[in-house]
């Protein structure tokens, strides 16, 4: 296809290399290049472009002819042009445009949302201490005096706003977390109710104490402290609704990534299907292993060969049987014998022998690597100051014995654009200050991590969209999917009840343990 | 063709050997309400607690009367030999003063010989 030759020869033409390579050596690396490595430039679809590291790593010459890309660790450039397989560059843009429409619209709608609700909270919070003020403000000199009990009631009034003062900031005052797409219907309607009551209460207020100049104080007071007992049920009932109605699971929801496969289960209670997605979405960040799209490259090239071994000629006429075409392929595929599940069979294994011996170089490596540093005791410390090292100088100075091995098993198990060399010299580092092993070092590096342990650029998967048949503010009920797609891939969420459960009791005595010899005898007569 | 539960029987009379002291009849018994029935590999019915013949010696004068391994042996001189215990079960073949032995057996092949007879 013209579109791959073009992507190969804008990736020969725009990568950048430090001064010390040649040109000599830039046409070995292209001889070089193995069929792995194309791929992932090829599916690669972000455009890093990072200024090298100012002297080599592996001084010796020999070495780089081998391996020319690797003496620039920290590179990862590729020039993506129009023309890449997934017109990837039409995406991006539309990718960069939305973020900035939805950036200023979901913010317009959450600070609204803020404000309205910090405005009636304020209100609320004021109205109990405008109800007793405002008859000593307005018509002092008729008031009946203040007695005992009515300065008690003060007093509880005081400590009870304070109370739901503290309540509420526990409850509320948190950052937000999330933006959802649609309202929080709870929380909405929490705000109408306060909003009626508080607004009734004024109402009763204003026409018979206001209006009528009521003199007997003491009722008016306990008409507010009868309003702020209220409002702490209020805020009881917030809690029940918002915080514990949740807690009890009664759903298991499947989630599945729909490029690789890999799924987890969650319990969940009682949650919108938003919030439910929100749940999910956190603990994607934490339990799923990192998208990586330069695994997928097998399976599609196997998928390609299917469809490219078979031709449709239409020898009827230019009538348009398109059903009938794509169902002569499926059959003829059927039919074909081809051994490409051999040739699974056997690339699976030898890539798997290839990374298990990568990986034993490389453990032997690191573990030669750490011993040639040792950390320095106080007293020594005064002993032999010439020769001190800050951990991150020491991680300077092992780390090149050990970058050779860890970069080709990184190769081999394509995870190398997720590790730069300033991220692994900073992990080195961080290793040797906390008195890590060479085992503990490596186990960031051995198996692929949860997306949260990469750097944001890595992560593929920053905005997400809900795909959903029902409304999402309905509740979750058994049966439920829907989909949380971003640009690259998506979450299938499956949702099931988990079932009745019935558990009846058998009581057994502690006595009852009786056990007896089963004989089997033969006796001759 | 249907299955009928009767139990075909045969009646062999054993007439025991003197050696040395003691007068033997030449075969071993095993099962008995005291036992483990399902341990018997003679018995169709695995809840079956009779008496059953385990082992008959060679040349012995169980094996001349005509008594097979897997016999269940219902009755010895007209005792009830299908509820008793296995130590009752010898002390019934062993008695002291008798010389000869009836015994009332039932045979599995016996069974499925006459069914078979019945069904073709």
């Amino acid at each position: 296809m013209s579109v791959a030759m073009d992507t190969e020869s804008t990736y020969s033409g725009y990568s950048h290399y430090s001064g010390h390579s040649k040109k000599a050596h830039r046409q070995g690396r292209d001889r070089h290049k193995s069929p792995r490595s194309k791929d992932g430039s090829r599916s690669e679809k972000s455009v890093t472009i990072q200024t090298p590291p100012a002297e080599p790593l592996l001084g010796n010459d020999a070495s780089r002819a081998e391996e020319g890309q690797d003496d620039n660790w920290g590179e990862t450039t590729t020039a993506i042009t129009g023309t890449s397989e997934h017109s990837i560059s039409q995406e991006d843009i539309a990718r960069i445009s939305k973020d900035l429409e939805d950036s200023v619209g979901l913010d317009c709608k959450r600070y609204l949302g803020l404000t309205v609700a910090a405005v009636l909270g304020l209100l609320v919070f004021l109205t109990p201490i405008a109800f007793i003020l405002l008859p000593q403000i307005l018509w002092r000199d008729d008031l009946e005096p203040c007695g005992t009990v009515c300065e008690g009631l003060f007093i509880s009034v005081a400590f009870k706003l304070l109370i739901l003062l503290i309540g509420t900031w526990a409850l509320f005052f948190r950052q937000p977390k999330a933006d959802l797409p649609r309202v929080f219907v709870f929380r909405a309607l929490l705000l109408v109710l306060i909003f009626l009551f508080v607004f009734s209460y004024w109402l009763f207020y204003g026409v018979r104490i206001l209006d009528s100049k009521d003199t007997n104080y003491q009722g008016i007071v306990q008409y507010a402290v009868s309003l702020v007992d209220a409002l702490l049920f209020i805020h009881y009932l917030a809690i029940v609704l918002l915080e514990l109605r949740q807690l009890q699971p009664m759903f298991t929801v499947k989630v599945v990534r729909s490029t690789d496969g890999e799924s987890r289960y969650y319990s969940l209670g009682h949650l919108s299907i938003q919030r439910a997605a929100l749940v999910v979405l956190e603990n994607y960040y934490r339990d799923f292993t990192v998208y990586n799209p330069a695994l997928l490259t097998a399976s599609k090239s196997r998928a390609a060969k299917h469809m490219a071994g078979l031709k449709v000629y239409n020898v009827d006429g230019p009538g348009n049987n398109a059903s009938g075409q794509s169902r002569a392929m499926i059959a003829a595929a059927a039919r074909r014998r081809d051994s490409s599940h051999n040739e699974l069979y056997y690339e699976e294994a030898d890539h798997e022998r290839r990374v298990k011996k990568r990986r034993a170089r490389l453990v032997v490596a690191v573990e030669e690597a750490f011993t040639h540093i040792k950390r320095l005791q106080a007293e020594e410390q005064q002993k032999a100051p010439g020769e001190m090292m800050d951990p991150r100088e020491a991680a300077q100075a092992i780390f090149p014995s050990m970058a050779r091995a860890l970069q080709k098993y990184l190769r081999t198990t394509r995870q190398q654009q997720y590790h730069s060399m300033e991220s692994i010299l900073q992990h080195l580092s961080f290793c040797i200050t906390n008195n890590m092993t060479p085992k503990a070092f490596l186990e960031r590096y051995l198996n692929p991590g949860p997306t949260l342990q990469y750097d944001r650029d890595r992560w593929f998967s920053k905005q997400w969209t809900l795909v959903s048949e029902e409304a999402v503010t309905s509740g979750l009920q058994d049966g439920i999917v829907f989909v949380l797609k971003c640009l690259d891939f998506s979450l299938v969420v499956n949702v099931k009840k988990i079932p009745f459960i019935k558990l009846s009791e058998e009581f057994i005595d502690p006595k009852s343990h009786k056990f007896v010899l089963r004989l089997q005898s033969e006796t001759s007569v | 063709s249907y299955f009928l539960s009767f139990s075909f029987q045969q009646r062999i009379e054993i007439h025991k050997l003197r050696q040395g002291d003691n007068l033997i009849l030449g075969f071993s018994i095993g099962g008995g309400i005291d036992q483990d029935p399902t341990q018997n590999p003679f018995s169709e019915d695995k809840t079956d607690k009779g008496i059953y013949v385990t082992r008959v010696t060679q040349g012995g004068p169980a094996e001349v009367a005509g008594l097979q391994i897997g016999d269940k042996i219902m009755q010895v001189n007209g005792w009830d030999m299908t509820m008793v215990t296995h130590d009752q079960a010898r002390k019934r073949l062993t008695k002291r003063n008798e010389e000869v032995v009836r015994l009332l057996v039932t045979r599995q092949s016996l069974q499925k010989a006459v069914q078979q007879s019945m069904m073709s």
